[in-house]
Order: C-alpha cells, then structure tokens, then sequence
C-alpha cells in the first residue's frame, strides 16, 4: 500500500457511479483514477438496466477527505455519468462482496477448513478428496477473516468480486 | 406523419454519406472556417469538402499546427475551432493541441479519420488507438462505428465542446463509416442523455458572496479565463461590478483583457511572474473574489502560505475546481455572466455599500506596493532589452485592431506583464500546458478569423521554430501575421532557472546554430526584418505593421536579461524577488521540485 496510508486522516470510501454503458466509459474511470493518482481497492461493474442501457460502477477508494469531495467532482464531470453517490458519507449503504476460496489438504486440516466455513456460512461449491472451493458472501471485513483462517489450513487461491453496493430503505441512488 | 422512435418525423431525415453528413453538420453548426490535413482515412470527408463552397479549408503543415490554429481562431472568436484530420500520424500530431485546449478551457471539434471498422484491432496502416490516446486530452470523444449515429453524435460534439466549461472533443470515425449512406438529422433534434452542465447560480450563494463583500476591508477581485470564456457579457457586468465597489483587480494570464488594463483599479498580472501590487494584495486581502479562476499553481505560489487571511468567493462552471487547490468559504458554481448578473441585481437592489473608509485605507497600501515599479528593468542606449522591444510594439501598435498571440517563456511573460490588453478575445496564449509553438499557428488562426486585423505573435527564437511550417500556411492564405522574435539564442526561461536554481549551468539551453530569419521568412515567400540596436527598432516594427505579408522579425534582445519581478519556487507572494535584488535567491530543496 502507498505511503498516504500512513497519514492518519485517510478514510476509505465506496462510491457508485451510475453511467450509460457505452464503449470505454470504464476505461474513462479507471483513466481518472489513474490520470488523477487516486487509489483504486475494488472496483466491480456491470450492467443493471438493459433497457435504459445503464450500468453501474462501485469502487471502493481511499484518500483524505479532500481527495474523496474531488473524486466525486471529477466522477461527476465525465460526460457518459447519470449520477455519483458516496455510500460512506451521502447515506447509509449495505456493502457486500463475494469470494470463491479454494483451500487444498487432507486430515484434521481439512475437517477444521470445513467447520470453519460453516461458521462463516459459506457453501461448498466443488470439492476433491484433497480439496474444496467455498463460496462466501458478506461485508469485505467477513471475507478478510475468513481468508486469514483459511491460511493456516491450505489455501491455494482467492477470487474475490470487490464491494457491491446499495442504500437501505425504499429510495434508489 | 411517420414517426420513428425517437418522436423525429422521418420526412425530416435525408439519407446521405457519411462523409456528406460530416460536412452538412459543421454547416448546420455554423462552421465557415476549418484547419486541416488530408490521408487516407479522411479522404471521403476531403471529397465531400472538394465542391463545398460555404466551408472554407485552411490547409495547415503540420497537424499539430492545425489545432492550435483552430485554437487561436476559437479564442479570438468565442466560435468553436474545427479540426480535420487523418487516422494514425494525424491524429498522435493533434494530442498536443488537444491537451493544451483541455488545460486552457477552448472548444475545440477534432475529427479523426480512423481505419475501416473491419481493420481495427489489426494493425492496420496508420491505426492509432486515436479514442484510447485522446481520452486523457479531451473532454469527450467517441468512435462512431455506426453511420446512423453519426450525425447525432456530430451534433452532441459541438454542444460538450462549446457547453459547460468548454474544452476539447475528438470525433473519429472510421473510412468505411465515412463511404455508408445513412439518415442526417439535424442539430436541432439532438438532446444529450446525460450531459447538463449547470449554468445558473445558487442565489444564496450570490447574497453570501456580496454580504462578504460589503464588509470587506482589504477586498481584491481575483479573475480569469473563465471570464472570457461566458463571452463579452462578462466581460462587461465584470466592469460593472468593479465600478460599483471601486475593489481592486488582478487577473491571470489567462483572463488578461477582460477587465482594462487602463483602468485606475487594475493592479496587474498575479502570480509568478506578476506584480509586486496584484501579489501582495493576494496575500493581504481579507476577501478575494476569484471570477473564473482555478487557483493554479502559477498563481498560488506555495499553497500553504497562499493568502492566509482572507475569505474566499469563488466563482467556477466547473464544479471539480471548487476546493481543488485552496478551501473556499463561498463556492459559486455557474456560468461567470449569468453570476457576476446577480450579484450586480443584489447589490444594487439590496442598496450594499462598501466600507468606504477601510477601502481607502486599503488603496493607500495598495499604493505604497505600487510605489515599487516592480516591472521596471535598466534600459540600454547599446542592446535592446525584451522588455523595452515589447514596450515598443505595445506603445507603436496601441489603438489598432490588434491581437496578440504568444509563445512560451521569458517573452510571453514580458508580454502578459507590459502589453495592456483592454478588450477580450485579445490575447491568446498557452497557459495551463505552456506550449512552446503555440503562437505562430495560433496568429494564423486569429487571422483568418479576423483578416483584416493586426495579427501580432511575440515569440521566442526557440518555441518559434517548433511550429514555423506554419508560415508556409500564412504564405497561402495572405495572412499577414507578424512573428515578432524576442532572439535572445537561449531558451531563455530555461536559462534563467539554470542561473537562479542550478548554479549558473547552462546545460543545453544555448542555440548554438540559428537559422537566419530574415532569409528564412523570404525562403516562405514572406518578408523578413532584423533589429539588432534600440535607435533602429521604432522604424522596423513601423516597417513590419505596414507590410501586408507574413513577417518574421528577428528582434536582437539582450540573451542575458531575466524576466522579474518573480516568485522563487516554493515562496509565498509576500516573498517576491526584484530586479534590483540579489539573483541568488535562496531556494529550498522542496522548492527545487516544482516546476
């Protein structure tokens, strides 16, 4: 991680960004970003209205809190951009991610990585003799846990599809 | 009628090329003027200009030539500025005109030829990844694969480019889109699906700025390009503003003109290398009131002592400006006209006065800065000092229809402090990106926008040659311009940070050979005069304004002179160096970094 993570008054903050879903407006964000120097954790994108030919970016960033207001202004000066909405600050979101774990052993190891994933909720989705790929779904914090215990017990590989994100209550971004 | 989805009656679309829709859009936009280079990919676009007689096509040497042209001509106009040219090479040659426009805010309409859609991808003959290369330099660009969406897109290029604040766009499109037949629809019908830039201001922002205002002590009006950019209305309330509260005024390269320099208010360039009094009253105001400006590093000197006392207005279309570089207690986000409209209505109808008694007390300060003469420089009777040549073109050209390009450096910065710009649309420099060989193709711009008028470039011998195919250009269409040279064989800004930060080693920035450039301007069918002692430069620059060709003056300057007063970096305003002051001004190794 970059030196600012040091600087106490970095915060990190998930952003959506609604944009019509024409050629190159993620390469437009992630240009930003990169143009701008701002950090990028996890990005996810997709589209969410085949008929209003929109999609929806959510990207989990950190900077101080003058760098977020400008990350915002800058998101919300691309032309392709319907509206941005900070989940941090704006209103109170529900994050989740999800991630397919494969962890690889035999014996107690593997006896312990199955009771652990039932803890955590995670459902087996291929297993060997000598392996399992769990699916886990929750807050990113939950993942980095899970993760982290499953380290001892043989893990080979992580995917992880970075933070989605959506307000509570009845209104939309 | 039939009506298809969109609501548009089909009788109203006329099936055509592409290539024909292209032309019949730049008409439909108003277009008369554009700067351009034939190839390949563009040649369907070229046949279809062949028999155009509204358009007029300014054949440029260099693409790069061609958009700072268009450059030039938006500036000098408020019109956007056209650009065509082919894929590849074309396009890569643009990206310096494009990066330049996004920086200074200039509406700029580049359209690419780009390869057939088939071919992309392929690495075919002069494919460039022109979307992928321009998306970094341009406000918005597109590739149109498909000749239905041509025209509407066309049509949504001009309006991102002159909209909002205004900047570059780049339309490429493809050689087999430019051969299909598809439906034209008019500008008319073309509402973008997201695009909205807000242009109306907050009112109680408004009240907010003028309460302020009215109890300031120590006020100063801070502007810049984006003055210019809301059009000669602007220009105009801005005046009104000033005469109503008798508040001093400084202003950024870029804003120069929109407020008189005659006028008994205006203190001058701020900045690095601006005066003594506009720097100072940045770093005493109690209330600043930036109309149009972004508080750019050339302007704020080391940010953390940037004016430390004083609240601050600020006036942006562009929302991402507000508190970019410096906090803002009073952000304005709108169109400069439409804001400086209502703050004029509320403070004449809210009856505001002004502290009158601070103010005076403030123009008797104000005075004492003055009192400085911080852009004096010791004449010579012997050599001819830049400052003195500009002095002179200013004084011989004063009350003609003038305009004046530059280049980048010691002379455009001589230029920006000494020639008093009354009028906007007057002055056309790189500013944000400081483009060495932006002035020659700018002058040639402004020129065929204004044929008539005194066309002036105050260029370096160095930045000129970078763009001096143009002359050629200037040659063919008859415009006169006048490249005035400030010959002093350095890159003379380079030298003077040599001199000042790097212990007098001038690494590289000495000319060895020059071209001479009374033989050179011949060699293109211009003419060509030198100065080489002061008694002589009076009749030159009289000789130069009278001939109705295209002039390189090669103007011998002193190579040794720096351009003060200025600024070390990492300084604050109050900490300005003089001519008179010692050269070694110490400057800190956090200095050292900056640009």
């Amino acid at each position: 991680m970059s030196a600012a993570h040091k600087t106490p008054n970095i915060e990190r903050h998930t952003i959506a960004v609604l944009v019509d879903n024409e050629a190159g407006v993620l390469a437009r964000i992630i240009g930003l970003f990169s143009g701008r120097g701002y950090n990028i954790e996890s990005l996810t994108v997709a589209e969410v209205d085949h008929a209003a030919h929109t999609s929806r970016v959510t990207v989990v960033t950190s900077g101080t809190p003058d760098v977020i207001e400008q990350i915002e202004a800058q998101l919300r000066r691309l032309v392709p951009v319907h509206g941005v909405t900070n989940w941090t600050t704006a209103a109170p979101g529900i994050e989740r991610e999800m991630a397919l774990v494969k962890v690889a052993g035999t014996g107690d190891k593997r006896a312990e990585a199955m009771r652990i994933s039932e803890i955590f909720r995670a459902h087996i989705v291929d297993t060997t003799h000598t392996s399992f790929v769990f699916e886990i779904t929750g807050a990113p914090d939950k993942i980095d846990n899970f993760v982290d215990l499953m380290r001892p017990l043989g893990l080979v590989d992580v995917s992880r599809t970075g933070v989605a994100a959506i307000s509570r209550g009845p209104e939309a971004m | 009628m039939d009506r298809d989805e969109t609501g548009l009656a089909k009788a109203d679309t006329v099936e055509m090329s592409g290539a024909e829709m292209v032309i019949r859009a730049l008409k439909d936009q108003g277009v008369k003027h554009i700067f351009g280079y034939p190839g390949g990919a563009v040649l369907p676009i070229y046949d279809a200009l062949f028999a155009e007689e509204g358009i007029v096509h300014v054949l440029c040497r260099h693409e790069q030539g061609a958009a700072h042209a268009a450059e030039g001509y938006a500036r000098s106009t408020g019109k956007p500025g056209v650009v065509l040219v082919t894929s590849g090479p074309g396009a890569t040659n643009v990206v310096t005109g494009l990066t330049d426009a996004l920086m200074d805010s200039i509406p700029l309409v580049v359209i690419t030829g780009q390869v057939a859609t088939h071919l992309i991808g392929t690495d075919a003959f002069q494919e460039a990844d022109t979307i992928g290369i321009t998306r970094a330099c341009t406000k918005h660009n597109w590739l149109v694969k498909d000749v239905d969406d041509l025209a509407r897109t066309l049509h949504e290029a001009f309006q991102i480019a002159t909209t909002g604040r205004p900047g570059p766009v780049v339309v490429d499109i493809p050689k087999d889109v430019q051969f299909k037949r598809g439906p034209y629809i008019g500008p008319q019908t073309v509402k973008h699906r997201t695009y909205r830039p807000k242009t109306d201001p907050d009112l109680g922002a408004i009240v907010r700025a003028i309460d302020l205002m009215a109890n300031a002590k120590r006020p100063l009006f801070y502007t810049g390009g984006g003055i210019i950019n809301a059009g000669p209305e602007a220009s105009k309330l801005l005046r009104e503003l000033v005469a109503a509260t008798g508040f001093p005024v400084t202003s950024t390269l870029m804003g120069l003109g929109a407020f008189p320099a005659s006028a008994p208010e205006w203190l001058g360039l701020v900045g690095m290398h601006g005066t003594y009094e506009a720097n100072h009253a940045m770093h005493d105001c109690d209330v600043m009131i930036c109309l149009g400006a972004r508080f750019d590093d050339r302007v704020t000197g080391k940010i953390d002592l940037f004016s430390p006392d004083s609240k601050k207005i600020h006036l942006d279309i562009d929302p991402a400006q507000i508190n970019k570089n410096v906090h803002v207690d009073v952000p304005i986000v709108a169109d400069a006209a439409k804001a400086l409209k209502e703050m004029l209505h509320f403070w004449k109808t809210q009856k505001r006065k002004v502290d009158g008694v601070a103010l005076a007390d403030w123009w008797t300060q104000i005075d004492h800065w003055r009192a400085k003469k911080s852009l004096s420089f010791r004449n010579s009777s012997k050599i001819i000092k830049p400052q003195y040549a500009v002095d002179r073109l200013y004084e011989l050209t004063r009350g003609r229809d003038a305009y004046i390009t530059t280049e980048v450096g010691q002379h455009q910065m001589w230029a920006a402090q000494r020639f008093k710009f009354e009028e906007p649309n007057r002055w056309m420099t790189s500013g944000g990106l400081g483009t060495m060989g932006y002035g020659l193709p700018a002058a040639v711009g402004v020129q065929m926008a204004h044929p008539d008028a005194l066309v002036i470039d105050i260029a370096g011998e160095a930045s000129v040659q970078m763009t001096m195919q143009e002359m050629s250009t200037a040659v063919q269409y008859d415009l006169p311009i006048k490249i005035f040279i400030l010959n002093n064989e350095y890159m003379g800004m380079v030298r003077q940070w040599q001199q000042l930060l790097h212990g007098g080693r001038y690494s590289h920035s000495y000319s060895q050979a020059l071209p001479d450039f009374v033989k050179l301007a011949e060699a293109y069918g211009g003419a060509g005069f030198r100065a080489t002692t002061p008694d002589e430069l009076d009749a030159k620059i009289m000789e130069m304004i009278d001939v109705k060709k295209p002039v390189l003056f090669d103007c011998r300057v002193d190579p040794n002179e720096n351009c003060y007063p200025m600024i070390p970096s990492g300084k604050a305003h109050n900490e300005m160096i003089l001519c008179d002051a010692e050269e070694t001004a110490e400057v800190s190794d956090e200095g050292k970094m900056l640009v």
